[in-house]
């Protein structure tokens, strides 16, 4: 009985219907008991983020230099994305082994498709993302309607797919990618003034989006957000988002006079992007609720009328279709495909969906759980690499990280049921 | 209160059977907008069957059914739906990672366009809550997770009043519940009853259905023995029914005649 019953028995309305513009002690309060609850969300994730950057800053001058806080958004723009797709099939409870190699067939058809079949780059990246749509299909079918488990699908595809770009890209080993369009994806920046008008939408699109968010709520008489906990929110982005602007809008090149080089990474509006749809399609929609509710309790959602089979071959589709794309992203940054493309890095995606504080038992996480937590690996890879451990050693750990984000949802996941009756 | 007035569902002679076994042998049974009937029978008896063929889920193998005094089909849960025929399941259909309102409006939710009418689903859901007097949760955007079972209990029941259902059948409400809790999942019942709904409610606490029970109805491998006024009878008597050591063929079921 977690609950007392209202405190003021005068009060003629019982208290989920008294209305009241909620005070930042108010906010902070119900954050709380979230956190108490067992739902962390991003927190753990974003306090390592901080105590990594501390760490590796004071450990090599290189680590905060805005050449490498630039070349961080790069290097960590493949697991991102990846994760991104991965977040939704997570969700469900489901896991997709493959989405790894997913992107490598992707990547190597559009390298085949670009070189050996001479296509243009439109119809080249529609084919690889047409690709990765049907493959999720595949998937989805096989898991939902077959019933086979998605671990064991998909390991198998991980199989596969190593043979299928082996037999795409043929025996030559290794594929130039040369398409300046391609390329600029991961290579080019933004011009500086494009970088402060970014900002300013960003940030002004924050602010009038949760104070249209709070005049609605309270225009229909219920409680709101209060202005100051909004201007406090918008304002942290603001700082934030400044320093980062500011930071890439620097001069980063070493040789400055012969190859200058600032703005912001052509990547980051393209993952702001696909955060803001795929945020949308999870938070505002009704498919996005249903993907929530069969992660919750499949068979509440069936009951519900929820036609759980479309759902989970949907999320499979969107999986294999955001991995296609971090295919054609991982191609951009590596100017080329080989036979080995996607193999390790879906391990990394997961492990960054999972320490962002997306739940391995479904139900539970965020699309910017892929931002925080695919921040974090990039950071772990980018810092290690740079203090001179050996590649080993960063798998170590990562590794030990995902297993420690694991065992604390794992953990969460106990308390929160602890909590329920 | 207790008018024997128009059953708004009824049922006549239901067989059903699996394979060689005849769960329901004829049953006739009826529930009147307004009261709460209740249903009661060993394990065993044919309670589970009854709802299932009520709910459309496991269609009856023969007999008839009037909802209003007219025949109609269920066939499928689709058909009952239709009707406005919702049953509360014992193991309460919620998904604890979304909140009191989302897993109200599951599966039906409001939208204004492509997005979700979350503003118009709470004060909705705020209204029905407030409708059947329910003070026990305190936000209802508290995740199920953090209800306790009477609270989780009253929400399941709360959705199925919120889409203008007139049956509400409740398998088992107060299984596993606390005393404090069952009583408000009581009051509840009663209130939904009050607010003009059928109830029908399935329990083997006999304390339980005295307290709300306008009428009971007692199955006995597969057989309706007996319906009973509430106010007209006493626990003994209904555990004799239940445990067949009773079964006279002129109870007030032939007399009073729940078949107008």
């Amino acid at each position: 009985m977690s609950t007392e019953s209202s405190t003021d028995v005068n009060t003629e309305l019982p208290k989920y219907m008294q209305r009241k513009s909620l005070s930042i002690a108010d906010t902070w309060n119900a954050y709380r008991v979230k956190i108490r609850s067992g739902d962390m969300g991003s927190l753990p994730a974003v306090i390592g983020l901080i105590v990594l950057v501390a760490l590796f800053s004071s450990l090599n001058p290189v680590f905060f230099t805005p050449l490498n806080f630039a070349n961080f958004f790069t290097q960590a723009a493949v697991v991102v994305i990846l994760a991104m797709g991965l977040i939704f099939v997570l969700l469900l409870g489901e896991i997709d082994l493959s989405a790894g190699v997913t992107s490598g067939v992707s990547g190597a058809l559009l390298a085949v498709g670009l070189t050996r079949w001479g296509l243009t780059w439109p119809i080249a990246v529609a084919v690889s993302l047409l690709a990765g749509v049907a493959i999720g299909i595949f998937i989805g079918l096989l898991v939902a309607k077959v019933g086979i488990p998605s671990f064991v699908v998909t390991l198998a595809l991980f199989l596969a797919f190593q043979g299928l770009i082996l037999v795409i890209i043929g025996e030559g080993g290794n594929i130039r990618v040369t398409n300046e369009v391609i390329l600029a994806i991961q290579n080019n920046n933004m011009p500086i003034w494009m970088g402060w008008i970014f900002y300013a939408v960003v940030v002004g699109g924050y602010l009038l989006f949760a104070y249209t968010g709070r005049m609605r709520r309270l225009a229909r008489g219920f409680s709101a957000t209060s202005l100051s906990v909004i201007l406090i929110k918008t304002g942290v982005i603001a700082a934030v988002g400044f320093a980062t602007v500011y930071a890439l809008s620097l001069e980063r090149s070493t040789n400055p006079e012969l190859n200058p080089l600032s703005g912001i990474p052509i990547i980051v509006p393209i993952i702001a992007l696909l955060t803001l749809v795929f945020g949308f399609v999870l938070d505002r929609t009704s498919f996005g609720r249903h993907i929530y509710a069969v992660g919750g309790n499949v068979e509440a959602a069936r009951r519900a009328g929820i036609n759980v089979s479309h759902i989970r071959i949907a999320v499979f589709t969107i999986c294999s279709g955001t991995a296609a794309f971090a295919g054609i992203v991982f191609a951009s940054r590596a100017a080329s495909v080989d036979p080995n493309a996607g193999k390790f890095i879906v391990l990394n995606a997961i492990a960054a969906a999972v320490i962002g504080g997306t739940s391995l038992f479904g139900g539970r996480g965020r699309i910017h759980d892929a931002l925080i937590g695919g921040a974090v690996v990039a950071v772990i890879d980018n810092g290690m690499g740079l203090l001179g451990y050996s590649a080993g050693v960063k798998l170590m750990i990562t590794g030990a990280v995902l297993m420690l984000a694991a065992g604390a949802d794992a953990l969460s996941r106990k308390r929160s049921s602890g909590v329920m009756r | 209160m207790m008018n024997d007035s128009q059953p708004i569902l009824e049922v006549k002679g239901v067989t059903k059977s699996f394979g060689a076994v005849d769960v329901l042998r004829g049953i006739d049974f009826a529930v009147q907008p307004g009261s709460v009937t209740a249903l009661v029978g060993d394990n065993g008896a044919g309670k589970s069957t009854l709802i299932k063929g009520l709910a459309g889920i496991q269609p009856f193998d023969g007999g008839a059914i009037y909802f209003e005094g007219k025949e109609v089909k269920l066939e499928d849960p689709k058909q009952a739906s239709a009707l406005g025929i919702e049953v509360v399941y014992q193991d309460l259909a919620l998904c604890d990672n979304l909140d009191i309102v989302q897993n109200m409006f599951l599966g039906r939710e409001l939208k204004r366009g492509v997005t979700l009418d979350e503003a118009h689903m709470e004060s909705r859901a705020g209204e029905t809550l407030q409708s059947l007097s329910v003070r026990t949760v305190s936000s209802l955007r508290q995740k199920v997770s953090s209800l306790s079972g009477g609270q989780r209990q009253t929400v399941a029941i709360a959705r199925s009043v919120l889409w203008n259902n007139r049956v509400v059948i409740l398998d088992e409400p107060t299984a596993a519940l606390g005393v404090a809790q069952t009583e408000q999942v009581l009051n509840l019942v009663k209130r939904l009853a009050d607010n003009g709904l059928a109830v029908v409610i399935i329990s083997h606490n006999l304390q339980d259905v005295f307290q709300v029970a306008d009428y009971i109805y007692v199955l006995y491998l597969g057989t309706m023995v007996t319906r009973l006024k509430t106010s007209e009878t006493n626990s003994g008597e209904v555990v004799e029914y239940i445990t067949g050591g009773r079964t006279d063929a002129n109870s007030n079921l032939a007399g009073e005649g729940a078949s107008a």
